[in-house]
């Protein structure tokens, strides 16, 4: 199975690789529309702004290949962001494949929620969905993030940090995950091999 | 509901574990990633390297062990000890470091924490701050708590946070090496006024200690590296005592 990671200017996404690698999963890191267009799997990893990520990736043309791919996508953390519509991040029109908005999160008392939401968190209201097959009870992955995506009809697992937000969205080949699945223990494991299965 | 984390640290020296050990089931008491591994299959949340070598080979040895862990384990980590530079930065989150940390470099050099804010993500910068009480005013020290700055504790912690700081990590140098407890007032004070997380280090001798500094020192995260160590205190057990505690913990 060849797994495509895309390249682009986010932070680092060698952990990514890593935790594919653990799964013993072959992954390349690449930015050529060729090589993602031939994947079985891609994932769309990344940590960093919004409108700098959306700018590179239409520079090159990235953001029509990701609207038009196939095959089984996964959105990691900025990748979820990137995959709604519209975020609040420096008011950054997105890619659209989730009719989703993404906010900041504005805690209502700032001594009891700090933004942003560093940590484990609990995935809740999980549908039934192959990416969140065999889960154990009581899932807890791990999040840094400032910016959230609102809850939706393609939310298929929430967490709640002040008020609800999408953890995961799900539509036709596209998933993604909020959290750092390559950072979450076994749980995080088992996201990403049930990606894998899929 | 976000969940409060446990960190152990280990002190790294050449590329190995310095300070005494005590796991029945190592092989190699000095190697950090079978303790990482221990560690994090343990259930810690999260861990911590604070490297004290002081050779010209450091960065080398470093990013090579940084590497080695981030394909081992799957919690972050955190790589402090001597990182001062931007391109430092690069080096150790190119090798596959979560975050790092920085110290004495943020007091020498403030705009420091801008810059490398700027570059990688607050997510990505960690402040230590190591503090000691002189006369009942807390102040930051640097080289390991031996040297005092005019820095007023409270005051730098609140700079650190407006120039982009992601986490503090605020060690008690009064209370480190004690086991009698957290400085929670003191961490109270900061974790309420600042917007980021507190990260609370020295003094954890006790579960209860854990329970405390969660509860009265309002801290988001607590650090402790000899009573895990030596198995004073297993993760397990001390998770599950937070958990029947009320406090919130990943399970």
């Amino acid at each position: 199975m060849k797994i495509a990671v895309i390249k682009y200017n986010s932070g680092n996404v060698q952990s990514v690789l890593y935790a594919l690698e653990r799964l013993g999963a072959n992954a390349e890191l690449t930015d050529d529309p060729e090589v993602i267009r031939a994947a079985d799997k891609v994932i769309f990893p990344g940590q960093g702004e919004a409108s700098t990520a959306m700018r590179y990736l239409k520079e090159r043309k990235l953001d029509q290949l990701i609207s038009d791919i196939k095959q089984p996508f996964l959105g990691v953390c900025l990748g979820l962001q990137l995959l709604c519509e519209y975020s609040e991040e420096n008011d950054t029109a997105c890619l659209g494949i989730f009719p989703v908005k993404v906010k900041r999160f504005v805690p209502e008392n700032s001594q009891e929620f700090k933004v942003p939401h560093v940590g484990w968190n609990e995935l809740e209201n999980l549908k039934d969905n192959p990416l969140l097959k065999d889960l154990p009870a009581e899932p807890f992955v791990y999040y840094v993030h400032s910016f959230y995506a609102e809850l939706s009809e393609e939310t298929i697992a929430q967490t709640h940090y002040i008020h609800d937000f999408s953890a995961m969205l799900h539509r036709d080949n596209y998933y993604a995950i909020q959290a750092h699945p390559e950072k979450s223990g076994l749980v995080g494991e088992k996201l990403l091999s049930n990606f894998l299965s899929i | 509901m976000l969940t409060k984390r446990i960190i152990p640290c280990l002190d790294i020296k050449d590329g190995r574990t310095v300070k005494g050990v005590n796991f029945v089931e190592l092989r190699d008491a000095g190697d950090p990633v079978e303790l990482a591994k221990i560690y994090s299959d343990e259930g810690a949340d999260e861990l911590v390297f604070l490297d004290i070598t002081a050779t010209v080979d450091k960065r080398k040895t470093l990013a090579e062990l940084v590497t080695k862990v981030a394909k081992a384990i799957n919690i972050p980590f955190t790589v402090g000890g001597g990182i001062s530079t931007v391109e430092d930065v690069k080096f150790l989150l190119n090798a596959g470091a979560d975050k790092i940390s920085i110290n004495s470099a943020a007091v020498h050099n403030p705009q420091i924490i801008n810059e490398m804010a700027a570059e990688f993500g607050s997510q990505c910068i960690v402040v230590a701050i190591d503090t000691r009480n002189v006369d009942g005013i807390d102040f930051v020290h640097t080289h390991g708590g031996r040297k005092a700055t005019l820095l007023r504790t409270q005051a730098w912690a609140q700079e650190v946070c407006d120039r982009g700081a992601g986490e503090i990590l605020l060690t008690s140098m009064d209370h480190d090496g004690t086991k009698a407890g957290f400085s929670n007032e003191l961490l109270a004070e900061i974790s309420s006024a600042l917007s980021i997380p507190v990260i609370a280090s020295g003094g954890a001798g006790s579960m209860e200690h854990f329970k405390d500094v969660f509860t009265f020192g309002k801290a988001d995260a607590a650090l402790a590296a000899s009573i895990f160590h030596f198995k004073e205190i297993g993760i397990p057990e001390l998770k599950s005592f937070l958990s029947n505690s009320d406090i919130s913990i990943r399970k």
